[in-house]
């Protein structure tokens, strides 16, 4: 084998860096699914009544669903009464400072860099940890407050702004939107809830760090954020999990509701335990991600990095209801060793004048597949929509795949509508110069990946974006050259 | 000991034997003229003095400040200081040229146990080494080479070059396709960069660039063999005569070295 093939080979067979377990204590629900398991999840949580209808009802529409099939991906059968309903850190007094916080769990934080002190002195980004699907500490409350900005967990949100949760939960993914939807609408742990109040334009980077942390544990993350008229907020969500023999399932479910010009920037870097070189264990990923843009000239804007779980299923799509609305969709897809990923977005446009962007970068390695899918809907009544798309693909080695599923469905002779795909190899002359100005192949071949997913890095917000480039190059570590 | 040291270099490529014993010796501080006509093998020396893989040396050696340069890997040959000006650079969509050149500093300086220069100096360096050669700081920011003329392309590696301050650097055709004015300045960012712990190997079809930088020797590569070396005064009559009359010589009979 050629040294090129070599470090492709090494770059896509490297082993993935977050592998520990942390020993927090652990309140687990023994694994099965039933109406009696939706009823102690909200008796648990405390729930009111309408919420736990709302769980039965989205149950048992579930019941009658079966998982899509339409995807490019090969998901093993799933035993959903092997699984774990509920886990959650045993229940302690309320926190005042840091100091009670468990240590093993503060230590967690260390391990994946996120010193909470740290973050509140230096870099003013309010953190809600979620560990386990329940909320340990949300830093930077008072000062949000004074600005009426609520961030929360999902559990507090039910118990202090009912009102707000009741109005646009299930407003923009209703319960029965899909199956992996209702199975989360039954079973939702916890997740976060934002509100932007008129006029306010949200300070500091609202974000969230999710970590899936029991053995055989599901996670259900509900994640609601709603921006009032002239709002703005920015979101970040970051990702890593601890290594694992068995397959975790996720089904997150987003949603982002932007009244009249309101802007909400939703961004995540994803970086899952993707499973071992042969494909074993790894997380199941199968996200509904979606937004309305219902007031007119309000933003909506995706930006995500994938570079974990063995299997992605995820759409994040924007609806362009309000005149005037855009919609953005940015992303870099990095699969390697046997990972799938099934990734891409909608845009549905309904309101006139309605604009959208899709920038999808798909990196392929080893013998893992990386499907983009993306749909362009333009309504009867979307008077001068326009949609640019782009998808691009770079393939590393010759045992993976890349494929570009794109649908067009307009229904308005006035639509602009523009795509472009491209695929391409990491060239040996690439290399080569790269290598002749002294970097090794591993640093070429990062450097060469990043440039490649620069259009969609830059999006992210500053700190974020160097996070975001050090998993690129993580993910491609492993090379001696 | 000589810088570069090439000695009975044999090499091909898909079994094609393209360089028939090359000997070569290069001192500090000279310039030597490669010259031959298209095919005689030119650019498959500098490519095996970089690295390229896809090059089979089959006999003979080439020493590198006495060291074996074969042995090393294309990073590790640069990181010692051997440069190669491409005859085509290539682009790399998205990598500014400031990062691109950064990565490459920052290497050769932890080769040498140096550590990586802080961002004030960077900036300071490539604007120093940018006026050498013309060019305006808003490469900088650019894409490594995407969209650059064929004069911007050929003016970054000397960029480049002057950035990385190689001991050896090899000018692939760096004149070919390039205009009067690129080509001086070109040359003159090579007389501005030789001093006398450096040497330049400069490949050429033409002697016109050979009016500008003055080489101390001028070698005639023809069908992979070097066949007559002199000293500048051989561009010349080259540049006069073609390259049928060496070819003639040569079946003559006649003594290569003039």
């Amino acid at each position: 084998m050629s040294k090129d093939d070599k470090i492709i080979h090494e770059v896509a067979g490297s082993e993935y860096k977050y592998g520990w377990v942390s020993n927090i204590e652990e309140d687990t629900l023994a694994p099965g699914l039933s109406e009696e398991t939706v009823h102690f999840i909200s008796a648990k949580k405390n729930e009111p009544e309408w919420l736990l209808e709302w769980r039965l009802k989205a149950y048992r529409q579930w019941l009658k669903m079966t998982p899509p099939s339409w995807q490019n991906l090969k998901i093993p059968p799933i035993d959903f009464q092997s699984i774990s309903y509920y886990s959650a850190p045993k229940p302690k007094k309320k926190l005042d400072s840091l100091d009670e916080v468990d240590p093993e769990l503060l230590a967690t934080f260390e391990k994946l860099g996120i010193s909470l002190e740290e973050q509140k002195r230096l870099t003013g980004v309010a953190v809600d940890a979620v560990i386990d699907s329940v909320s340990v500490t949300t830093t930077f409350k008072e000062k949000l407050g004074e600005l009426g900005v609520i961030f929360c967990s999902m559990s507090e949100a039910v118990r202090e702004h009912p009102e707000l949760v009741r109005k646009y939960l299930g407003r923009v993914v209703p319960p029965t939107d899909n199956f992996y939807a209702a199975l989360n609408s039954a079973v939702f742990s916890d997740g976060s809830f934002a509100y932007i109040p008129k006029g306010v334009r949200c300070p500091m980077e609202l974000s969230t760090y999710f970590r899936i942390n029991a053995a055989g544990t599901g996670q259900f993350e509900r994640t609601l954020i709603v921006a009032e008229e002239g709002s703005y907020v920015s979101y970040l969500e970051g990702c890593t999990a601890p290594q694992r023999d068995e397959n975790q399932l996720h089904a997150a479910v987003v949603e982002l509701i932007a009244l009249d010009d309101a802007e909400i920037k939703y961004s995540t870097v994803q970086n899952w335990y993707p499973g071992d070189k042969d494909g074993v264990g790894g997380v199941y990923n199968f996200v509904t991600k979606r937004g309305i843009c219902e007031g007119r000239r309000s933003k909506i804007s995706w930006t995500q990095v994938e570079t974990g779980s063995a299997i992605t299923w995820k759409y994040p799509s924007c609806i362009l209801k309000g005149d005037d609305s855009i919609g953005e969709f940015y992303s870099v897809a990095l699969t390697r060793n046997r990972q799938q990923a099934d990734t891409g977005t909608k845009m549905i446009h309904i309101g006139k004048n309605t604009r959208s962007r899709i920038i999808s970068k798909g990196i392929s390695a080893g013998q893992s597949q990386n499907s983009y899918r993306g749909l362009v809907s333009i309504n009867k009544g979307a008077e001068n929509a326009r949609n640019y798309s782009q998808c691009d693909s770079l393939l590393l080695g010759d045992q993976c795949g890349a494929h570009t599923f794109p649908y067009l469905d307009c229904s308005n002779p006035t639509a602009q509508i523009e795509h472009e795909a491209t695929t391409s190899k990491i060239g040996e002359d690439v290399l080569f110069y790269c290598r002749q100005r002294g970097m090794d192949e591993e640093e070429a071949t990062a450097l060469i990946i990043n440039g490649f997913s620069r259009e969609v890095l830059k999006k992210l917000p500053m700190e974020f974006a160097v996070e975001a480039q050090k998993l690129l190059a993580i993910s491609l570590e492993g090379s001696v050259g | 000991m000589a810088l570069l040291e090439i000695n009975n270099l044999h090499a091909s490529i898909d079994g094609n034997e393209i360089l028939k014993g090359i000997n070569l010796k290069v001192e500090k501080g000279e310039i030597h003229a490669i010259m031959g006509p298209n095919g005689s093998g030119k650019s498959t020396l500098a490519s095996i003095i970089a690295g390229r893989e896809e090059y089979e040396v089959t006999k003979g050696s080439v020493l590198f400040e006495g060291k074996d340069l074969l042995d090393l890997a294309p990073e590790e040959r640069a990181r010692e200081g051997v440069f190669l000006a491409f005859q085509y650079p290539v682009e790399i969509p998205g990598v500014s040229t400031a990062n691109f050149i950064k990565a490459s500093v920052n290497e050769i300086r932890k080769h040498r146990g140096e550590e990586p220069l802080d961002a004030a100096s960077m900036m300071r360096l490539m604007k120093e080494k940018l006026a050498l050669v013309e060019m305006d700081k808003s490469f900088l920011s650019r894409s490594v080479n995407e969209g650059f003329s064929g004069g911007e392309k050929k003016r970054n590696e000397i960029f480049q070059m002057a950035v990385m301050q190689p001991k050896l650097a090899v000018l692939d055709e760096t004149d070919s396709g390039l205009d009067i004015d690129a080509l001086k300045i070109v040359a003159n960012g090579v007389n501005k960069l030789h001093n006398e712990e450096n040497a330049f190997l400069v490949i050429t079809h033409y002697q016109r660039l050979l009016d500008y930088i003055v080489p101390d020797k001028v070698h005639v590569l023809l069908n992979g063999r070097i066949v007559k070396s002199g000293g500048k005064e051989l561009a010349l009559d080259l540049e006069a005569r073609g390259y049928d009359w060496i070819k003639e010589e040569l079946e003559a009979g006649a003594p290569q070295n003039s």
